[in-house]
């Protein structure tokens, strides 16, 4: 059994609160006692059908306005797997809650409403798992209910939509007809579209491959923290404690320290407190050095096979999520894994409008929801990859000094001045 | 299958190791939040695993509501002696005392409300920095939208509008002075991935946790163990029962279950079979209001 993080990309209007509300009931994980709550708060009651949307909405203002504000984790697991939903708000003025949802997410289930098809907000979400490089998405073209389960209706829609995911370079594009309402194709075939010979959508989540979205070629080992007990037992313990995001250490392996470059060997993995022979990404691990070298928080380390790139100037598709407007030149604080440098980004190559897609070339400013292409330059050098290549070390925020707040989300697309991997759109 | 793929346990330790040492990476003062019961027992064998065999970066620190079951206090005591980690006790009481604090009244006071004081006064005494704690996301719907790093205001205040994304596994714990933040590194785990857990690293519990016999008051379908604390009325049905405890918090607002699940395979297959929640069956706070547990969170507590 193991576990798939996903996001769905939606609004209420498309039914994505139903969606779950029906994923979650069907899977029999909502009690008793929270149905009964639901019921309570349900006010129009038709043929006795409780409203499954009010199971997502977390709090007061939410329901009151029957809309979603933040991202809410909702929890279920069938005999296969458990599932960790990050729902998501759809609207234009929550982009920066999907783009936090997406950034944790293996897939993302885009909702379509069977009757408008591919819509602007359609566009604009698919970007977003686009620019989060997720690696599966399901299309899910819901309220089939309302077309008469139309095949022809639907496969206009899968048409359509094909177009958006090879414009954006989307990969693993599953596509299912379903209605959130009344079940169908959620977790059972539905009887209503013989038409349609794919699996429900509840089979697709269980049976999609995410282990092999794991890198395991390229050792990244951000460490955290040293573990140095200095006790009498244990004088010289020196170890270096951290979560190997992408990989494979064992003993004897060669590294290398980044961003210093001193080369060491792997003396010693520890998984647990205790001696293993091997470990991999995902796991938190301690690691040792044969060589006595200063190593400390914010440090990598890297496998010799597999050079990261270091540098102090490198490209980013930033998505802004501070309504204080980003500035070129301004200066932040960049973390990326355990490692804190301050940085200025330079200039803005151009703004992207995500809801009507155009490009604004060499913007003033870039306000809250904005996506931009930047240049940031850091004081010091950071060891990194693109985010295409490895999300695991790509991927970086942006703090304001003076508040502490997360402002900026930076997915690194390139050292400066090398070709560029985001999709012309 | 690949030999390289994590059991889904194993994802959420690693995880969860993580996050403990971001927390010890990243701040000055921290402090591991022990409540006695299931969940932060796991923190504790969590940390011990992120941390071993250095000592714990934080000391355990536990406010005491003075309505605590025996049994959890006598396992705290015992579980901070056998690893060897610092415990420090703040006791509502004392709170109550010095500040001439209001109790409630009626027939199950609680000292929910109360605690929070005593939290916060802790804090400050010892300038905590980052509080750690085992709240976890399944647990109720204000919950589920807490960020791991939960940034609070001096006054412990939750602004849920006004969360800070939190993106990959990145963590931003950078406060201002005077604010501090609440972790939970075990957010994404669910009562049975606990349980789970739990038989599969063995970790003792209180005995309250199992299956044992006590003298209980029927209270609006629930069960209550009677105590110096709860008020008793010569109408209340009290019963000797073989009766458990799903969750472990005061015993004016923790209900027991009818139960004679006696090891963790039985636990286990009792909560695959029921149809109830773990706050819904047992936390007789929730109740109060659709928002109780978002209206506390606001207010400073965890």
């Amino acid at each position: 059994m193991d576990i798939l993080r996903f996001l769905t990309a939606g609004s209420v209007d498309d039914g994505k609160s139903t969606l779950i509300g029906r994923l979650l009931y069907d899977s029999k994980s909502i009690m008793v006692d929270q149905l009964e709550a639901i019921e309570r708060s349900t006010k129009n009651k038709e043929e006795g059908r409780v409203d499954l949307a009010l199971l997502t909405d977390g709090l007061r203002a939410e329901r009151e306005q029957g809309i979603t504000i933040d991202v809410a984790y909702k929890y279920f697991s069938t005999p296969k797997r458990k599932f960790i939903i990050a729902d998501t708000p759809g609207h234009i003025q929550y982009t920066r809650n999907m783009v936090t949802g997406a950034s944790n997410s293996d897939l993302a289930i885009i909702l379509i409403d069977a009757r408008h098809g591919v819509v602007e907000q359609t566009r604009r979400h698919s970007i977003i798992v686009s620019l989060l490089n997720l690696p599966h998405v399901v299309v899910a073209v819901n309220k089939m209910d309302l077309v008469h389960y139309s095949q022809d209706k639907y496969n206009d829609i899968v048409i359509d939509y094909s177009q958006v995911a090879a414009s954006l370079g989307l990969k693993n594009v599953t596509y299912i007809p379903i209605s959130a309402l009344n079940g169908d194709n959620i977790v059972e075939k539905s009887t209503s579209m013989p038409w349609y010979d794919g699996g429900s959508l509840l089979s697709v989540l269980e049976t999609v491959e995410v282990s092999e979205d794991i890198n395991l070629t390229e050792g990244r080992f951000p460490v955290q923290y040293v573990i140095r007990p200095q006790t009498e037992e244990l004088p010289d313990y020196r170890g270096y404690a951290g979560k190997i995001i992408s990989g494979i250490y064992r003993k004897g392996d060669k590294v290398v320290v980044q961003p210093s470059g001193i080369e060491s060997t792997i003396s010693a993995v520890e998984l647990g407190g205790k001696e293993v022979e091997e470990a991999f990404a995902p796991q938190s691990v301690v690691l040792h050095l044969a060589d006595d070298v200063d190593i400390s928080r914010g440090d990598m380390i890297v496998k010799q096979d597999a050079p990261v790139q270091v540098a102090q100037e490198f490209e980013v598709v930033l998505c802004w999520m501070s309504n204080t407007p980003l500035v070129p030149r301004n200066r932040y604080l960049l973390q990326i894994n355990s490692r804190n440098v301050r940085c200025v980004v330079k200039e803005l190559e151009y703004k992207l409008n995500v809801n009507t897609l155009e490009k604004e070339l060499s913007p003033v400013s870039a306000g809250l929801n904005d996506v931009v292409k930047a240049t940031i330059k850091t004081a010091s050098p950071i060891a990194f990859d693109t985010y295409q290549k490895l999300r695991a070390n790509g991927g970086a925020i942006l703090i304001d000094e003076t508040s502490n707040v997360t402002v900026g989300a930076c997915m690194i697309t390139t050292q400066a001045s090398e070709k560029p991997f985001w999709p012309e759109i | 299958m690949s030999a390289y793929k994590l059991d889904y346990l194993d994802q959420l330790e690693s995880e969860a190791i993580h996050i403990f040492r971001e927390v010890a990476g990243q701040f000055e003062r921290p402090a591991l939040l022990f409540s006695g019961g299931k969940d932060s027992i796991v923190l504790v064998h969590l940390a011990l695993k992120a941390f071993r065999p250095g000592k714990f970066p934080f000391p355990l620190v536990h406010i005491d509501t003075g309505h605590n079951f025996q049994e959890a206090l006598d396992f705290r005591d015992y579980l901070a002696e056998t690893i060897g980690e610092k415990l420090i006790v703040r006791n509502v009481e004392d709170t109550i005392k010095a500040k001439g604090l209001t109790e409630q009244k009626g027939k199950l006071p609680s000292r929910n409300g109360l605690q929070t004081y005593t939290l916060l006064d802790t804090i400050e005494e010892f300038e905590f920095d980052a509080c750690i704690g085992g709240a976890r996301r399944d647990e109720e719907k204000a919950r589920a939208k807490e960020r791991i790093f939960s940034v609070r205001d001096e006054f412990g205040s939750w602004d849920p509008k006004l969360q800070r994304p939190e993106l990959w596994n990145i963590y931003n714990g950078r406060i201002n002075k005077g604010e501090n933040v609440r972790v939970f590194p075990i957010s994404n785990w669910t009562e049975l991935d606990i349980w789970n857990y739990i038989r599969r690293e063995n970790i003792e519990l209180p005995s309250i946790y199992f299956a044992h016999e006590r003298e209980v008051l029927e209270f609006d379908g629930r069960l209550v163990a009677t105590n110096e604390f709860v008020q008793l009325h010569e109408s209340d049905v009290v019963t000797r029962k073989t009766v458990r405890y799903r969750t472990v918090g005061d015993m004016t607002c923790t209900a027991a279950v009818e139960s004679s699940a006696s090891t963790l395979d039985d636990i286990i297959n009792e909560i695959i079979a029921t149809n109830t929640s773990e706050r819904g069956q047992t936390r007789i706070d929730d109740r109060v209001s659709e928002a109780a547990m978002e209206d506390r969170k606001k207010n400073g507590y965890f």
